[in-house]
């Protein structure tokens, strides 16, 4: 057991992948001496060298783009985008391509790599920094979208992503990366793609949340059973696609009630797409609507007023107080 | 059918006027009267002590990060001079010392580093866009608005710019292309400062000058001393006469160093070595230019100081005016972040206004729109 941040915990799967498999290759912009803009590739270069570990062009789509034929040839890549607000500039490969070729190819080719990106706001970062749009990937079918909200989930779901036969967009909140630390186990841990965890165990509502907005819902839920006594069920999404409603329904059968909280802009997002599951599904055990506390359909403003936007624990506290005096 | 040669015609120039030691090419020495070149040595010296003082206030926490521009003030400078101002000016972000002299000012820039949205919007009559972060993505806008200009009949020009690491996106070849194509009346000058973050030059492309990359399109490219802003100016200006007589687009590479960090949240250190950064800086465009003017007789001590004064007024009155700025309603009210995503809010997005409202506990103020025509900046 050691104790480390988030961008340590990603860096050591990193590390950890390229020792036991000679097909993962690392490339992206500032991935190589520089140890990439966050250091999350930290040390990668200096071990694994040149070929394995790829400064690259500056061009999103040609690090997307030759990820994918990397991946048809038999490789592994993890490719970075520097932030998440960039890899639009790839997303026709993505769309086009990475998520098609298995079906296109009725299975003969597929696309086992990784996109990287850090994502979301809260570090004071200049406009098209702060941007979260996972619900635009989980919206492309044939990829898988993963979320870590820690350092030990971070690096079981990335070992996941890297052995998964599928594209996977593996987004790094970067609020998160020197936040705080946890324990991170020495061997080795692979969390399965598509299972939510239950952090809480709790009665009367459910509040379901994933990557950074977790330290707002958990410090919301702190509050709840402090002023309120209600001991919120606490859900941690961790995976987007494949979506683990089955443990979402459980706890709202069990509650009645549900928040969903992330920081993406509302119209078909990820909070959307639960809240509409929910109905689907656990209707006739809802004693209120579901409710979504969640960025603005705006792009994130400009950090003198992020705060306003990204869901903070008072705004989930309110939605939770709604909920359940509804 | 065997092989023989095709002979490609083309031939890319360097340019130098004012070397690293104040020499001076009498032949080529472009016609600028003393006042313009006053003019342009203030504001170049105006964006190098901005920086400087950015740098302090971004190290106290009172703006974010910023990307330098020290040493690069020569290339923006030289090529902003050769337009007018019905021409259109488009930057990435290193461009401060044209940005100014374009009609931005220091507040402008200060609110857009302190995260204040107002800090973009182009000040009343100034055909610019704003600065750009999606790097090379500008270069398509600056096409189109040339590719207008033809539509219209308009003989203007657009002056555009870009990294070296930019050269390598998608959006900067389709851009050269579209220009190129529709011969439309737009300079691409190119700040190769031979790094992006920490990747170098020969990481970028596989050639050896930015400017040839122009022969591949049809246009023509020129490389010059991108520290010697007589040489940007002259080619720059060359250029633009050429697009104005209908004569398309060009591509002019600016050879310089980045002596500074890229950003303030970079340590350079970590790729790049300090001999090479040192002896760049020996040949940063400012030193070259103040003694190019002494030699003129258009600088003195007496003519320094005055500059000197100006410019510590001028920013010392910017910074104040932002703290000032930013504690008023137009600035400080999050509400106004939904104003200006569409002509007209839509309803959906009037409950999302209403529901933060709701939350600040402002739904019992007033609900009204901030005053249309949003420029805080600095007017
Ligand atoms: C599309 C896109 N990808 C990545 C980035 C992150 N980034 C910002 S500046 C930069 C390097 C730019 O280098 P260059 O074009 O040479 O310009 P310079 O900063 O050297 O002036 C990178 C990778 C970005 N802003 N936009
Ligand atoms: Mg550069």
């Amino acid at each position: 057991m050691a104790e480390m941040n988030m961008a340590k915990a990603i860096n050591k799967a990193l590390y950890e992948a390229m020792e036991r498999d000679s097909r993962v290759v690392v490339l992206g912009e500032d991935v190589g001496q520089d140890e990439g803009v966050f250091r999350v590739t930290e040390g990668l270069w200096a071990k694994f060298g040149d070929k394995r570990v790829m400064d690259t062009p500056l061009a999103e789509a040609g690090i997307v783009g030759t990820s994918i034929g990397m991946a048809i040839y038999g490789l592994r890549p993890v490719c970075e985008i520097q932030f998440a607000g960039f890899d639009y500039f790839a997303y026709h490969q993505l769309e086009s391509h990475a998520a098609r070729f298995r079906n296109r190819t009725r299975g003969r080719l597929s696309v086992p790599m990784v996109m990287r990106a850090p994502s979301g706001g809260g570090i004071r970062a200049l406009e098209h920094h702060s941007e979260s749009r996972e619900g635009t990937y989980a919206h492309t079918p044939g990829l898988k979208v993963v979320i870590p909200s820690g350092p030990r989930n971070a690096r079981a779901l990335l070992h996941a992503a890297i052995q998964d036969p599928d594209p996977v967009i593996y987004y790094e909140p970067k609020a998160l990366y020197r936040l705080f630390k946890e324990e991170v186990p020495d061997e080795i841990e692979v969390m399965p793609l598509g299972q939510a965890k239950v952090v809480q165990e709790g009665k009367g509502i459910t509040l379901i949340s994933y990557g950074a907005c977790m330290r707002a819902t958990l410090e919301a839920a702190e509050m709840l059973e402090e002023e309120d006594g209600v001991k919120p069920e606490i859900i941690d999404l961790l995976s987007i696609v494949p979506l683990d409603m089955d443990t979402v329904c459980k706890s709202v059968q069990k509650t009645g009630r549900a928040v969903v909280i992330s920081e993406e802009p509302r119209y078909c997002s990820v909070a959307s797409e639960v809240s509409s599951q929910l109905n689907d599904t656990v209707f006739l055990y809802l004693e209120a609507p579901v409710r979504r506390v969640t960025g603005f359909d705006t792009p994130i403003p400009f950090f003198s007023k992020e705060k306003y936007y990204i869901p903070d624990a008072e705004r989930v506290l309110m939605a939770c107080r709604e909920t359940l005096s509804f | 059918m065997p092989r023989t040669i095709l002979e490609v015609k083309q031939k890319i120039e360097y340019l130098s006027i004012l070397n690293d030691k104040a020499e001076v090419d009498k032949a080529l020495e472009p016609k600028l009267t003393n006042e313009q070149l006053k003019h342009m040595y203030t504001y170049m010296l105006m964006a190098r002590r901005a920086d400087e003082r950015f740098l302090n206030l971004q190290r106290q926490g009172r703006i974010g990060t910023f990307p330098q521009t020290t040493g690069h003030e020569a290339i923006s400078m030289g090529a902003s001079m050769a337009l007018k101002k019905s021409d259109w000016h488009v930057p990435a972000y290193r461009e401060l010392a044209g940005m100014l002299h374009r009609g931005w000012t220091l507040v402008d820039q200060l609110l857009l580093w302190a995260g204040y949205e107002q800090g973009q919007s182009p000040p009343n009559g100034v055909n610019d866009l704003p600065i750009c972060v999606p790097i090379a993505s500008q270069l398509l806008h600056a096409a189109g608005i040339g590719m207008a200009m033809n539509i219209k009949g308009d003989k203007h020009a657009v002056v555009t710019y870009l990294g070296d690491g930019a050269t390598s996106e998608g959006d900067c070849h389709e851009a050269f292309n579209f220009a190129a194509v529709f011969k439309a009346p737009v300079v691409f000058v190119c700040n190769n400062n031979q790094w992006a973050i920490s990747v170098p030059l020969s990481r970028q492309m596989g050639c050896e000058t930015v400017a040839q990359k122009a022969i591949a399109y049809g246009m023509p490219g020129i490389r010059v001393d991108g520290n010697d802003v007589l040489a940007v100016y002259a080619a720059v200006h060359e250029a633009v006469e050429r697009a104005r007589a209908g004569g398309g687009p060009t591509l002019v590479e600016c050879l310089t160093f980045r002596i500074v960090a890229h950003t303030t949240a970079d340590d350079p250190k970590k790729y790049q070595k300090e001999e090479t950064r040192k002896e760049w800086a020996a040949k940063e465009p400012l030193i070259r230019f103040a003694k190019y003017l002494r030699d003129k007789g258009i600088l003195n001590d007496e003519v320094q100081k005055q500059i000197d004064a100006e410019i510590e007024t001028t920013i010392r009155d910017a910074i104040a005016k932002m703290d000032e700025k930013i504690k008023t309603d137009e600035l400080a009210n999050p509400l106004y972040t939904f104003d200006y995503l569409y002509a007209e809010i839509p309803p959906f997005l009037q409950k999302q206004r209403d529901e933060l409202a709701h939350y600040l506990g402002k739904d019992k103020e007033s609900s009204s729109k901030q005053p249309n025509h949003a420029h805080a900046g600095s007017h």
